[in-house]
């Protein structure tokens, strides 16, 4: 599973990282930062709904 | 079940067929939905599209197409009657659908102030074909009066200002959101809008909309007239439940649900129009109008149907999230904010307008409001979820 952020959609509304802190961070530059770009996969389900709580449907996963 | 309706085909419909068919359920889906349109995202309507940085092709929701969800879709059509016990739908066109489990998902309207006019030239804006419709008026350079300084007349305030349009807000209380927000935290949007060149009026009443067939002044209470080409009403909205009327679903500023989504057997509701006890809230009564609460409970309604008799203990108790794109601020609140609550505020200043504000109740934190502080704010939402103290939520705000 690997992430992929379409950063000219990412807003850095930050819901990501309220649903996986350990893989998603907007800093204080207010980007995102994908901390693990290929997390493991017992990670998918907290991927698969940041990827469904974006509000800007910014992030999709590659397999 | 073999077949499931869904009723309102925005976000919360979707989500909610996405679930079916990801949790394994194969049967017939039957989507019927008011508007024309496949699922689009509304909140760019009054920013990016409005802005016109986006079309509608940019903002449909599931860029991948619907195919694989498999679903009948009745587009363009209104339910207008249901029949709990027979398990069965009306439709505008008197098609009757029968069904074994049903989503009732059918959102809000805007709602009109007394005496509206039918005049062109005046606008409320929920559905794209009304945000093409303003955004038609826009490039002629049109004054635009805004009526309601709430989360839509603000974005439509900030965009239209964005395009270098005169704008005009009315505001019927003292500040902006002072209901949602107090005094203090108004007095901060307000100056914002004001700083942009927003000409906004508040403790205005408005009189009177009026015009030949166009729109041409508006006339407040105090006897003053403001002539304009554009009006935009965004004075709140209101669930969409007259269909429902002697259904036997309670209905009491929504559909009334239980703390798992369930209406009635075999009904859920998610989304604007759905209202459950948040048991994360000491079960206050909830309705959310915002996006995300209606991908969270469009999902969670799925589940919910989905369970049976076996899903009584699958409990939807969110922390509620509001996101509001206005000039290069980016406004978010999470939790419950209300004027009510002791406030302190931390990560910032209101004069920076980059900070955090957090609002207590019963030595809990309830909820915050930030303005360009994403990050801080998620870690608050999730002190709120673990009904973390206010002395916790202070010590985070002082580290």
């Amino acid at each position: 599973m690997k992430i992929v952020v379409d950063f000219d959609k990412c807003k850095s509304n930050a819901v990501c990282m309220g649903i996986a802190p350990e893989i998603f961070e907007v800093r204080d530059d207010n980007f995102l930062y994908v901390l693990q770009q290929e997390p493991p996969e017992s990670a998918r389900p907290l991927v698969e709904q940041a990827v469904r709580d974006c509000p800007t449907q910014a992030i999709s996963i590659s397999e | 079940m073999r077949t499931v309706a869904v009723v309102g085909t925005s976000l919360a419909g979707l989500r909610a067929m996405e679930t079916f068919r990801r949790e394994g359920y194969d049967g017939r889906i039957v989507a019927i939905g008011g508007e024309p349109h496949l699922p689009y995202d509304r909140p760019p309507l009054s920013k990016e599209l409005l802005a016109g940085l986006s079309e509608p092709d940019d903002i449909r929701l599931r860029k991948q197409g619907v195919d694989d969800l498999d679903v009948e879709w009745m587009l363009g059509t209104r339910a207008t009657a249901l029949d709990l016990g027979a398990r069965e739908l009306t439709l505008a066109n008197d098609t009757r659908i029968a069904y074994d489990g049903l989503v009732v998902a059918t959102g809000s309207t805007p709602r009109r102030l007394p005496n509206q006019p039918e005049l062109d030239g005046v606008f409320m804006l929920r559905t794209l074909d009304d945000a093409l419709a303003l955004r038609a008026t826009l490039p002629a350079g049109p004054k635009v009066v805004v009526i309601g300084a709430g989360f839509i007349g603000a974005e439509v305030a900030a965009t239209c200002r964005g395009r270098g349009l005169d704008v005009t807000v009315l505001e019927a209380l003292p500040q902006p959101m002072v209901r949602g927000l107090g005094p203090e935290l108004g007095a901060v949007i307000a100056d914002m809008h004001r700083d942009h060149g927003v000409d906004l009026r508040t403790g205005v009443g408005v009189e009177a909309i009026e015009g030949d067939t166009r729109v041409e002044r508006v006339r407040l209470a105090d006897g003053e007239v403001i002539a304009t080409d554009v009006v935009v009403v965004g004075v709140g909205v209101v669930p969409e439940t007259p269909w429902l009327e002697g259904s036997g679903l309670e209905l009491e500023n929504g559909v009334v649900c239980d703390e798992t989504c369930l209406a009635a057997p075999g009904v859920v509701a998610a989304g604007d129009v759905a209202r459950f006890p948040n048991r994360l809230f000491d079960g206050e009564l909830m309705r959310l109008e915002h996006w995300t609460n209606a991908t969270e409970q469009g999902v969670h309604a799925a589940r919910r149907l989905l369970a049976g008799d076996a899903g009584t203990d699958l409990v939807f108790a969110p922390v509620p999230f509001v996101w509001s794109d206005q000039y290069d601020r980016k406004i978010q609140t999470v939790g419950v904010v209300s004027g009510d609550c002791d406030l302190h505020v931390a990560h910032g200043s209101y004069s920076e307008r980059q900070f955090v504000a957090l609002f207590g109740r019963n030595d809990r934190i309830v909820g915050a409001l930030g303005f360009n502080r994403a990050r801080q704010v998620m870690q608050y939402r999730r002190l709120i979820a673990d009904r973390a103290s206010w002395d916790a939520a202070l010590e985070l705000a002082n580290a």
